[in-house]
């Protein structure tokens, strides 16, 4: 069941305070957000990255929920084992409570080396919610480039050269991969836009079948931003349009939230905000950013029409 | 003893049976020849009601395996099966299987690793994996892989193990062959299996746990002392499933097979199906007056060596015949192992090393009296260094 707004904070803390993640890190509150989202406990599967290692240093952990870490790619199909023990466990009777599987991964760990696991895990419709906390690098090696990095980006193997300047590639369309496995519920989110996260996350815990969070997750050491600016950093990334927050719910597509005109920030507003672009302001790098800017404006055009095409009130399909 | 019945079934099939009858909570696996069947009858299982298994028809091996160990964590008994390069996909997670101490029974039908690819039987796949902590048994019949299966179950989940097992069958030649299998009754094998008892389970929601933590230079050489203890039990514990293994079905089981070995001057020492063939050479020999023997690592993880240089080194001298190349330039891998297990001992057997079968390449019994003469001269005083390519064209 959707939660109401108020029964948030009433939902006991899973990931406690502790934890060795960096200052001003966005993982560890997407992890939050998105575990206010049920009642029901929740087990938890993570991939290798930094929230798996920045909370379970032995002999600590910050979890207060049920949680296995086995490796990289396999976040998903772990999260598939626990659930099959689950439906499984329940059908003899031996389980009777409700219970929550979560699988998260960073954007490595889910676009790029765990996608098969996933888009396994999603075709085969077990009853989980998979997280993916994206930050748009590899960040817990060193900041090298995923299939999640945005075009323009400098990473340590995507560097800013003298011949080429940062990552040449647009992102993959994670959100819409797994909007096309006709899953019930698929979602995109921030932390700056807390009640709808929290809201998504309630709505991707209720429904019976996959469901897939995909969070921008600000990075101050990757980003190269400022430690204060997390919250900040995501409304900018939401309001210039180049994250939008949208959902797939059964097959209809709607954007949960369309910045107001004064609201609308250019996407150089974002870009101009993390060191990991600073290469871009130079002169011969400007059409960079133009060519940001109209992929960001394709994606949201692209949005509206989706949104329009499966609307209940009468699209064109 | 209650009635068993008698069915034709081949390797496979006979595997699937033992499945069909441990009834596992969950069941993850991935097709693969020559594992297939297994997979197939199984499934077979599944849809017709036959069993309570929710069956999670992964994308690959290694979801496979990274499923059983959601599973097993989650407090479910937990199988796959698989072969070659099936089980070279799982290579990461049979390490995280072992060192979580997940116990989960695992049948592998022995397939030769690519490249070329090749289908057929020989042991690459599971001896490069023998270094994982799972434990191995090796299976010469149908018969013993519908058995050992069983038996794993028990040895996996014991409280001083919490080990996964692979139970080894070679590819075509045991999985694919009918063979006369004594099935015992479901009631027998329910009781024997009994309910698993997980210490830490993911679902126990009240008593929250963490698995697979990051475990630096400060606690993880402990934790891998641990799992060097916990194998240390797997002898005695084996020794005692197997005895109550014989209890329930009049056949018995021991971590080290010999056969006619006692008053033996010569043996040979392989794997599965292999032993098949040569005891009846050994017999046809006899008949002779020769005293030759076998012997069969049947557990070759953890490897019983003293056991196995107790029963070696009163012997003249013994052949090893690995069906399996490390590309070490000294050998097969089970030639290293019975070796080092014959260093501590004062009188030692002169040792002559034999690769054979790669790929499925057939061992014949005239490919074994060769070795059993081979063995004569070397009695006699005959000296051979180089590790001998039996059965290929050089």
């Amino acid at each position: 069941m959707k939660l109401n707004i108020k029964e948030f904070p009433k939902i006991p803390e899973r990931l406690g305070s502790g934890h060795r993640l960096c200052s001003g890190c966005g993982a560890p509150i997407v992890a939050k957000m998105v575990l206010m989202g049920t009642k029901d406990p929740v087990v938890v599967t993570n991939a290798t990255g930094c929230l798996e290692v920045a909370t379970t240093i032995f002999p600590y952990t910050a979890w207060k929920t049920p949680f296995i870490h086995s490796a990289f790619e396999n976040s998903a199909s772990t999260a598939a084992g626990v659930e099959a023990a689950y439906q499984s466990l329940k059908r003899q009777g031996k389980i009777k409570r409700e219970i929550k599987i979560l699988a998260i991964g960073g954007d490595g760990g889910t676009y790029d080396i765990g996608l098969q696991a996933l888009s396994g895990a999603l075709e085969r419709g077990h009853d989980f919610v998979y997280l993916c906390y994206d930050n748009g690098a590899y960040m817990n090696t060193g900041v090298q480039r995923s299939g999640s990095t945005p075009r323009g980006s400098s990473t340590t193997t995507s560097p800013a050269g003298e011949a080429v300047p940062g990552k040449q590639q647009f992102p993959k369309d994670l959100t819409a991969i797994c909007a096309a496995h006709k899953i019930p519920y698929v979602a995109q989110g921030a932390i700056s836009n807390w009640k709808d996260l929290i809201t998504k996350a309630s709505k991707a815990f209720a429904v019976k079948g996959p469901a897939v969070l995909n969070v921008l997750s600000p990075c101050p050491p990757g980003w190269k931003h400022a430690d204060d600016l997390a919250v900040e950093i995501s409304d900018i990334a939401v309001n210039s349009k180049i994250w939008p927050l949208y959902e797939i719910e059964n097959g209809q597509w709607r954007i949960t939230y369309k910045p107001r005109d004064k609201k609308i920030r250019p996407v150089e507003d974002w870009i101009k905000m993390q060191g990991r672009f600073r290469h871009l302001t130079k002169k011969e790098n400007h059409h960079i950013i133009e060519e940001i800017q109209q992929w960001a404006d394709e994606n949201w055009d692209r949005l509206e029409r989706m949104e329009k095409a499966t609307s209940s009130e009468g699209g064109s399909e | 003893m209650t009635k068993n019945f008698i069915k034709p079934l081949t390797g496979a099939s006979a595997v699937s049976e033992a499945m069909r009858q441990i009834d596992p909570d969950v069941v993850a696996a991935y097709p693969i020849t020559p594992q297939t069947e297994i997979v197939m009858k199984f499934s077979q299982f599944v849809n017709d009601g036959k069993v309570n298994t929710e069956f999670v028809p992964v994308e690959s091996e290694h979801s496979a395996m990274s499923a059983c160990v959601g599973a097993s964590a989650a407090g479910a008994r937990a199988m796959t099966a698989t072969a070659s390069a099936g089980l070279a996909l799982m290579w990461e997670i049979l390490y995280v299987a072992a060192s979580n101490r997940l116990p989960i029974v695992m049948p592998v039908v022995n397939r030769a690793l690519s490249a070329p690819i090749n289908i057929h039987c020989d042991h690459s796949d599971t001896m490069g994996a023998r270094d994982s902590g799972w434990i191995q048994i090796y299976c010469e019949s149908a018969q013993e892989a519908y058995d050992n299966v069983i038996a794993a179950v028990r040895i996996a989940e014991h409280e001083k193990i919490l080990l996964p097992v692979m139970v080894c069958q070679d590819g075509f030649i045991t999985s694919h062959a009918m063979e006369r299998v004594d099935i015992l009754e479901d009631e027998k094998v329910k009781k024997f299996a009994g309910e698993l008892k997980l210490p830490f389970p993911l679902l126990d929601t009240d008593n929250p746990v963490t698995y697979g933590p990051l475990d630096l230079f400060d606690y993880y050489f402990e934790h891998k002392r641990q799992q060097s203890e916990a194998i240390s039990h797997v002898f005695e514990v084996t020794d005692s499933i197997y005895k109550e293994f014989e209890k329930i079905s009049g056949r018995k089981y021991n971590r080290v097979e010999t056969y006619k070995i006692k008053d033996a001057e010569t043996a040979i020492v392989a794997l599965n199906s292999t032993i098949g063939t040569a005891k009846d050479v050994v017999d046809a020999l006899r008949e002779k007056g020769e005293k030759v023997g076998l012997l069969f690592p049947r557990m070759f993880r953890p490897f019983p060596a003293e056991e196995i240089a107790e029963k070696l080194s009163g012997l003249s001298a013994v052949a090893v015949l690995d069906r399996s190349e490390t590309f070490s330039g000294t050998g097969g891998p089970m030639l290293a192992d019975i070796k080092s297990a014959l260093y501590e001992k004062e009188s030692r057997p002169t040792i002559l090393k034999y690769i054979y079968g790669l790929g499925g390449r057939e061992i014949n019994p005239a490919q074994i009296e060769q070795v059993f003469s081979d063995l004569k001269e070397v009695k006699k005083g005959k000296k051979v260094e180089q590790v001998v390519y039996l059965g290929v064209r050089e």
